[in-house]
């Protein structure tokens, strides 16, 4: 009969150093996972965004029908939401996308609607005035002063793609989301606190790089602020 | 579109409805699990903002605990509580995950709701002599209702929502069925399961916009602080 070695994996400690050695290449695997399900569906998300956002400035009548459809996706529970699309993608990790697509899509169409409202009648016209087109309008004065708004949707939008990607567990794609299923299913406490740690941190790690990208982007914002 | 027409036979099969896992007894799992959830969290997290708001302090911690909550995986909390000794309290880690999800939207709709009062109509009532319970009571608190209710809304949606993917962690609610389907590999489940949360959730969503469309003008909501 061979010892049982005497560590915290087999005390089944909460917090554990030898996990996080000898689960190093599973760890940065999900993490990868992960970080690939978030920042493909986000940006799907975004390029998706943009034109209906702008559609539903363009055209009164589109925004009641645009705002209205993302609310509905939106009140969807995730869980639904994967399953209803089971059928169409089957068990893939493009079917946790999709899902996390739908969910971003509210939080962006709201919040670039709203920043791309919020630039004053003046500042449009003065535009015109000095002979800019409508499409050289909405690219160069109308979608920047947007950003402000449209970034803090952004960030609303990454961080939750991040907490809600580990539902894609369900299926088997949910990055941090498969270790800390199969850590309640085996009880292993380090796995699942690990996992839920490392979530946490690239949620807040995501949250502080698009706030310096918003910085970068908008540096007329901090001259006013100051 | 064969599996739609699978879930729906699935739905209208009598026996799918009776017993302990039946439909119904999900259903009123997922109803009793809100409705007790809302409760709790309001009578948590009305009160502090309340208070909180008639003194004009603690905002950024009200404003910030939404955030942090939001980063937060709901699915990795509730694992988390349920490897924990309240594990063995039967309902006892989805209640909690659930209210601890709840609190956040409550809190700071709450509190922005209160601090948004007109500060000259505050002044007025102090002038005219009421106490602070007074004001609070009859001038703060009526103003602050849209948002307050607003707050009520989004945690209940968030509620429905998040009682779905407690199921992933061996709770009850509609979710289960969601799960024992996939356990199965049968699609028609999942999909029904599925359907059934999103209705769930979408009538929430509508009794709650109903009742605001009833409430007389002033208790209407404008808007959500997040």
């Amino acid at each position: 009969m061979t010892a049982i070695p005497d560590d915290c994996l087999a005390r089944n400690e909460w917090i554990c150093g030898e996990y996080l050695s000898t689960r190093r290449q599973i760890l940065i695997d999900a993490v990868v996972q992960h970080l690939q399900l978030t920042a493909v569906s986000v940006l799907i998300a975004l390029v998706v965004a943009v034109p209906l956002a702008v559609l539903a400035r363009r055209w009164g009548w589109a925004a009641g029908p645009v705002l209205a459809l993302t609310t509905i996706l939106y009140t969807i529970p995730s869980l639904a939401m994967f399953s209803l699309l089971l059928p169409v993608y089957g068990l893939s990790a493009a079917l946790v996308v999709a899902g996390l697509v739908l969910y971003s899509l509210t939080l962006l169409v709201r919040n670039i609607l709203a920043g791309l409202r919020a630039v004053p009648e003046d500042t449009r016209q003065a535009a015109r005035g000095m002979g800019y087109g409508p499409i050289r309008l909405l690219l160069t004065v109308e979608l920047p002063l947007a950003l402000p708004a449209a970034m803090a949707g952004l960030r609303i939008a990454t961080v939750s793609a991040v907490s809600l990607a580990t539902v894609g567990a369900i299926v088997g794609f949910g990055g941090l989301g498969n270790l800390i299923y199969a850590g309640m299913n085996t009880y292993f406490k380090a796995q699942v606190l690990t996992a839920s740690v490392l979530c946490v941190v690239i949620a807040v790690a995501a949250d502080l790089l698009l706030l310096g990208v918003q910085r970068v982007l908008t540096p007329w914002t901090r001259a006013v602020r100051s | 579109m064969k599996t739609l027409g699978d879930a729906w036979a699935w739905l209208t099969d009598s026996a799918h409805w009776a017993g302990d896992d039946g439909i119904w007894h999900r259903l009123t799992q997922h109803l009793v699990l809100t409705v007790v959830c809302l409760l709790l969290s309001c009578l948590i997290a009305l009160p502090i903002a309340l208070v909180l708001g008639h003194l004009g302090r603690g905002g950024a911690l009200a404003v910030n605990i939404s955030n942090v909550g939001r980063a937060v995986p709901t699915f990795a909390v509730l694992v988390l509580l349920l490897l924990t000794p309240l594990g063995k309290w039967g309902e006892g880690p989805t209640v909690v995950a659930l209210v601890l999800f709840a609190v956040p939207p409550l809190l700071t709709n709450a509190y922005v709701g209160m601090r948004g009062v007109d500060r000259s109509i505050v002044r007025a009532a102090r002038g005219m002599g009421m106490t602070g319970r007074q004001m609070l009571w009859r001038v703060e608190l009526p103003l602050a209702l849209p948002l307050v209710l607003s707050g009520v809304r989004i945690a209940a949606v968030q509620l429905v929502a998040t009682a779905t993917i407690a199921a992933l962690a061996g709770g009850g609610g509609i979710g289960r069925i969601i799960t024992a389907g996939f356990n199965l590999a049968s699609t028609a489940q999942v999909v029904a399961g599925a359907v059934l949360v999103a209705v769930f959730a979408l009538l929430v969503e509508g009794v709650f916009e109903a009742a605001e469309r009833l409430a007389p003008g002033w208790a209407r909501t404008r808007g959500s602080a997040g």
